[in-house]
């Protein structure tokens, strides 16, 4: 499958199959207003089946997410039709206004203008945790 | 220390929790020395929801250090009623007062009053989340009661899966080493998996599992109760049975050593019988002191007021702890 078809942009490749959307979601990328091209359930020799996300023209896409929610991601950045950088998604220590907090008891839920934001608390089991309350970050 | 706040006990360095363990015994024995530690200045305390143990504490404590206090208890008392978010209120009042001390139901909270404040702010407890003088309290006492926070076999009972002080006290014993934990829960209330991964990351530190409090009261230097909160289930039924589980009486406590320490956070609703009060080994009012003692020691602290005559690593009277081992 040809992923390189795009001119410039950014490719998200080994995305977990079935999640793409969810994936798009997180980045606070908008399938109807944004041009891209997703790729569902495409045979992978590591995954088995994957997702493959092609978003064109993207700047400055905030990709802190991918860790948590595409750990087996590969991002690619695009430059006239050709790959120019390939890397894995990290752990960010911080996740700013990307991801809520799930906990109803958490101020987040009532006190206005708050940010969302969450700290890694342990890289081995991708587990963050919000800055209030401490919960664990649920997708 | 100085200017600083306190929303959760990592706010502290372990040497700054020694340093406030060591002033507040210097300050119970020299009340008048201190009394006028903090003349001018002034408490605000926020109290969203009832309380009165903490409260005032946290009140005596500055009335105690020579400053004054002003402040609401009770959320339809403030502007929240009027829809002011937390941040707003603390903010207006920063410019008031020295130091605020910040009690609210949300889980959090103190950390928005922190990030707004111009002044400390000291967490008096965000729902279920944090209660960090509640833990300097307990170091307090043990330390009152031994001398030392460390090489003790501490064990708790109860409601070790929502109890926020008892994570709280696990956590910073471990920071201090050499602490050996029993943990003494029905398996619905068992210990959460990350507390334990903070024990077992702790080189000195080691923990064992029991539900029956009996076979293992021989073994502890300190025992540590805690109630069974109502809140916390959807079930009362299972409240009810969970309630009920373990009553500290006069019968388990002749099993336990003549020197084992009782604590308990207050309030109690049937956890301790009344009949273990009067045993020396009670220690749960001592511990209500030994609190207001560590907010004063946090409170001159945290406004930078020097105790009079205190000096860091001096020689604390050595009987203060003895006279109240006795009480």
């Amino acid at each position: 499958m040809e992923v390189t078809s795009i001119k410039d942009g950014i490719i998200i490749d080994h995305v977990d199959a079935g999640t793409a959307l969810t994936v798009l979601r997180y980045l606070k990328v908008d399938p109807t207003t944004t041009k891209l091209a997703l790729i569902m359930n495409a045979s992978s020799h590591a995954l088995g089946a994957k997702d493959i996300i092609k978003i064109e023209d993207v700047e400055d896409l905030n990709l802190d997410a991918l860790g948590l929610v595409a750990p087996h991601a590969t991002i690619n950045i695009v430059r006239g039709g050709g790959i120019v950088n390939k890397r894995q998604p990290g752990l960010p220590e911080h996740l700013v206004g990307v991801i809520s907090c799930r906990n109803p008891r958490c101020v987040t839920t009532a006190e206005r203008g708050l940010e969302q934001r969450f700290h890694l608390a342990n890289a081995q089991r991708a587990e963050y945790r919000c800055d209030y309350c401490d919960e664990e970050a649920k997708l | 220390m100085a200017g600083s706040s306190v929303v959760t006990l990592d706010d502290i360095p372990t040497s700054g929790i020694q340093s406030l363990l060591d002033k507040a015994r210097y300050i119970d024995s020299h009340m008048k020395e201190v009394a006028g530690t903090c003349n001018g200045r002034v408490l605000a305390t926020l109290f969203y929801e009832p309380s009165t143990r903490t409260r005032l504490s946290f009140e005596t404590a500055m009335l105690r250090l020579g400053g004054k206090v002003i402040g609401f208890a009770g959320s339809q008392l403030s502007s929240a009623t009027k829809g002011e978010t937390i941040h707003d209120t603390v903010k207006v009042v920063s410019q008031y007062a020295d130091i605020i001390a910040m009690r609210h139901p949300k889980e959090g909270a103190a950390l928005v009053a922190a990030q707004a404040s111009d002044v400390p702010v000291i967490n008096g407890g965000d729902g279920g989340h944090m209660h960090p003088t509640q833990t300097l309290a307990d170091l307090s006492t043990i330390e009152a009661r031994f001398g030392r926070v460390t090489d003790l076999t501490v064990g708790l009972c109860g409601d070790l899966t929502f109890g926020r002080t008892v994570h709280s006290l696990i956590e910073t014993l471990c920071r201090f080493g050499n602490v050996r934990f029993v943990l003494i829960s029905p398996d619905e209330l068992k210990t959460p998996q990350y507390v334990l991964d903070r024990i077992n990351g702790s080189p000195t530190c080691s923990y064992t599992e029991a539900s029956d409090l009996t076979s293992v009261i021989g073994d502890l230097d300190v025992l540590y109760m805690t109630r069974v909160q109502k809140e916390r289930f959807f079930n009362e039924d299972d409240y009810l049975r969970l309630r009920d589980t373990y009553i500290l009486d006069a019968a388990k406590m002749a099993l336990a050593k003549p020197t084992m320490a009782v604590l308990h956070p207050l309030p109690r609703v049937n956890e301790i019988a009344q009949e273990v009060d009067a045993d020396p080994r009670a220690a749960y009012f001592q511990q209500v002191r030994r609190g207001m003692l560590m907010r004063m020691a946090l409170e001159s602290s945290l406004l930078g007021d020097e105790l009079p005559g205190y000096e860091e690593h001096n020689d604390i009277d050595a009987n203060a702890d003895t006279k109240e081992a006795q009480d």
